[in-house]
């Protein structure tokens, strides 16, 4: 029995360590995504991010500056996200995309060019790094606390504040919006910026608290999980966490049921239980298991009219 | 914001994707020189790289043979107004097909009939990789661009498993299947030129442009010149008119999807039958992305297409001969400039509108 609660234990740590990323990746995408900004650019700016913090991180001793450089990468890309799709209008699926790929060779790029190590960065030290702050082998670094907060905090600025009411008002109508003498442009910049400040943290998190290091392409699709959980949410902050929670749990599953035959249906595959994420996702977004349905703006530029 | 008058022809054809690809050019030229090279040297190389000797336009051709797959088919859906960003995993599944058909049947069949049945192999389950989403968005009203996103994942996923657990050589240490018989096998370019008496160096090169020439040209037919490209532009540029002149909304999702797909199965043709000689992992990593880029970059239209997927071809070769001299400058460049190619040409494509619009406004 006591066996059974270490395992038990040990499970749900390993959970809450690989959901963290997601938690805040998901937290982040909610707003962009409320407000009427797809960001299928979320890996992007993770990827930035984990770069930046481990970067910074090595170069200055400072994982504090780490997370900070961190965020400002994210901001950046979340920036020229805005730029392209708030002010100019142009395609957010497209701009999405050009930061997924500009962020996998940008980070590669400078990483050899800074430290010529084929893209990754040196290993950091522990003080290098956020460390767990009570239970020394659960991992439960300040992050990972963050990624907690995070969803009450965005519970409550969506649902309960006058922004959190706007903010959802843009993403179904921006019309009314702009009727009622309120910037369309302001508010979303506003919201895209919120999202690449939760980016930053997740990134932060892959490469100074959960790794010691950046490597190429370390966010490896967790971007486009957490863009699969805020989906599987419905576009609402409890359930996209819980939807985060049980991703975490698949992937802290997957790496123990390597192997492991399961009476009646023999050995799963680890490859099945990686996919289902994706799979879950499709069959919801397909209205086999409940409707999610996306805000009504979502995608769609708003062109003041003259 | 200044009203949007219309650009002449010219202006919208030629100047603006110019400026939009010189932004980007910029962009790549500032940060190498922040690292501390000369851009314009290794332009210089680059250039070289690429095109310097008849190997290296050999290598070039044959990257510049994926990218016009994966271009037109992001392009035939782009046409229809849906946005195919699946094309990784449907290259991918594509290559499934097209490996499970030669593994089957190349020591039975000759050459000339195995090798259409695997490029239609290739073809028809990329095609059928496309059309799971393309169903559920048709019938189901789901996001054809995060279901296309969710299914280059799944793909992954599970060519992995098949790779690992089933298809591998038995004795192989690494997840590839068994090599291709020799009528499995597409002939390559120099061996085909060298055969009728023009020698050129060796390259991975092979028949699969010939393909790929026909596709841009099969594409440009059926989209201006059918019924049925007609009726897919048409959606395109309005569903509600479509509707309205009687088109079958779900039918055309399903027929653009589909072609789409099909298209992007090319990269398997390519990469499989031209050039690996057996099922292998990864040999889509890329293209399918980069697609988007050559697509937005060859404004949807074949020549453009065959014009850019020439120019990410060089690209992708001279990456690779520029880190021979320049060790900091890796192959990896030419995602950064992908990257900022998607940006630019796509996302921030009516940037430059305003400025060419006031010059035509002081000219005239």
């Amino acid at each position: 029995m006591e066996e059974f609660f270490t395992l038990l234990l040990a499970t749900l740590a390993a959970t809450l360590r690989v959901a963290t990323p997601l938690i805040l990746c998901a937290m982040g995408g909610l707003f962009s995504e409320r407000s009427g900004i797809i960001d299928v650019g979320l890996e992007g700016k993770m990827l930035a991010a984990a770069f930046a913090a481990a970067t910074t991180s090595a170069l200055t001793g400072s994982p504090w500056l780490g997370l900070v450089m961190a965020i400002v990468a994210a901001e950046t890309m979340a920036l020229a996200h805005g730029f392209a799709c708030i002010t100019h209008r142009g395609n957010q699926v497209v701009s999405g995309v050009a930061i997924n790929i500009l962020a996998a060779g940008l980070t590669v790029v400078l990483g050899i060019a800074m430290f010529a190590r084929g893209g990754q960065t040196p290993d950091l030290s522990p003080d290098q790094r956020l460390l767990p702050l009570f239970f020394k082998n659960a991992g439960d670094n300040i992050l990972v606390y963050a990624a907690l907060l995070s969803v009450p905090f965005t519970a409550w600025l969506i649902g309960k504040t006058r922004f959190g009411l706007r903010l959802r008002a843009v993403g179904e109508m921006p019309l009314a919006v702009d009727a009622a003498g309120i910037s369309v442009t302001w508010l979303r910049y506003r919201a895209v910026l919120l999202c690449g400040l939760f980016a930053g943290l997740a990134g932060a998190y892959l490469s100074i608290a959960q790794n010691a290091s950046f490597g190429r392409d370390m966010t490896a699709g967790q971007g486009f999980i957490a863009l699969a959980a805020i989906i599987f949410g419905k576009w609402r902050p409890w359930p996209a966490f819980g939807a985060c929670l049980i991703f975490g749990l698949l992937d802290a599953v997957a790496i123990r049921m390597q192997g492991v035959k399961v009476p009646g249906i023999g050995e799963v595959p680890v490859q099945l239980i990686q996919a289902l994420p994706y799979l879950l996702t499709v069959f919801l977004l397909a209205g086999f298991i409940g409707r999610a349905i996306a805000p009504k703006a979502v995608g769609v530029p708003y062109e003041k009219e003259h | 914001m200044a009203a949007r008058r219309p650009l002449p022809a010219w202006a919208e054809i030629a100047v603006l994707p110019l400026i939009n690809i010189a932004l980007a050019f910029i962009t790549v030229g500032i940060i190498v020189r922040l690292i501390g090279v000369d851009p314009f040297h290794a332009l210089k190389l680059l250039v070289v790289g690429a095109l310097g000797s008849s190997e290296s336009i050999g290598y070039t051709l044959y990257y510049a043979t994926n990218f016009a797959f994966t271009g037109l088919a992001v392009a035939v859906a782009f046409h229809a107004g849906l946005f195919n960003i699946g094309g990784e995993g449907q290259a991918y599944i594509g290559g499934l097909g097209c490996g499970l058909a030669v593994l089957a049947l190349d020591r039975f069949l000759p050459g000339w009939l195995m090798i259409p049945l695997a490029i239609l192999a290739a073809a028809a389950f990329g095609a059928a990789w496309a059309a799971v989403p393309a169903w559920l968005q048709a019938w189901r009203g789901s996001h054809i661009v995060i279901t296309t996103i969710m299914f280059n994942f799944v793909a992954a996923a599970l060519m992995v498993y098949l790779m690992v657990n089933v298809l591998i050589a038995p004795g192989s240490m690494t997840p590839q299947s068994r090599g291709f018989a020799a009528t499995g096998k597409l002939p390559a370019m120099h061996e085909v030129l060298g055969a009728i008496g023009i020698p050129v160096a060796a390259s991975p090169l092979n028949l699969s442009i010939v393909l790929a020439v026909l596709a841009c040209v099969g594409v440009w037919v059926f989209l201006w010149h059918t019924p049925g490209g007609y009726t897919l532009r048409t959606m395109g540029q309005n569903p509600d008119a479509a509707i309205y002149a009687g088109v079958n909304i779900r039918k055309v999702t399903m027929l653009a999807m589909c072609l789409s797909g099909a298209l992007a199965g090319g990269v398997a043709v390519n990469e499989l039958l031209g050039v690996h000689h057996r099922l292998v992992l990864d040999f889509n990593a890329g293209y399918g992305f980069a697609g988007i880029a050559v697509a937005l970059m060859g404004r949807s239209h074949p020549v453009g297409i065959a014009l850019a997927a020439l120019l990410f071809g060089a690209l992708q070769q001279g990456g690779a001969e520029l880190a021979f001299d320049i060790p900091a400058m890796t192959r990896d460049w030419v995602v950064v400039i992908q990257g900022l190619i998607i940006l630019f040409s796509g996302a921030l494509a009516n940037l430059p509108r305003p400025w060419v619009q006031s010059i035509l406004a002081r000219v005239r």
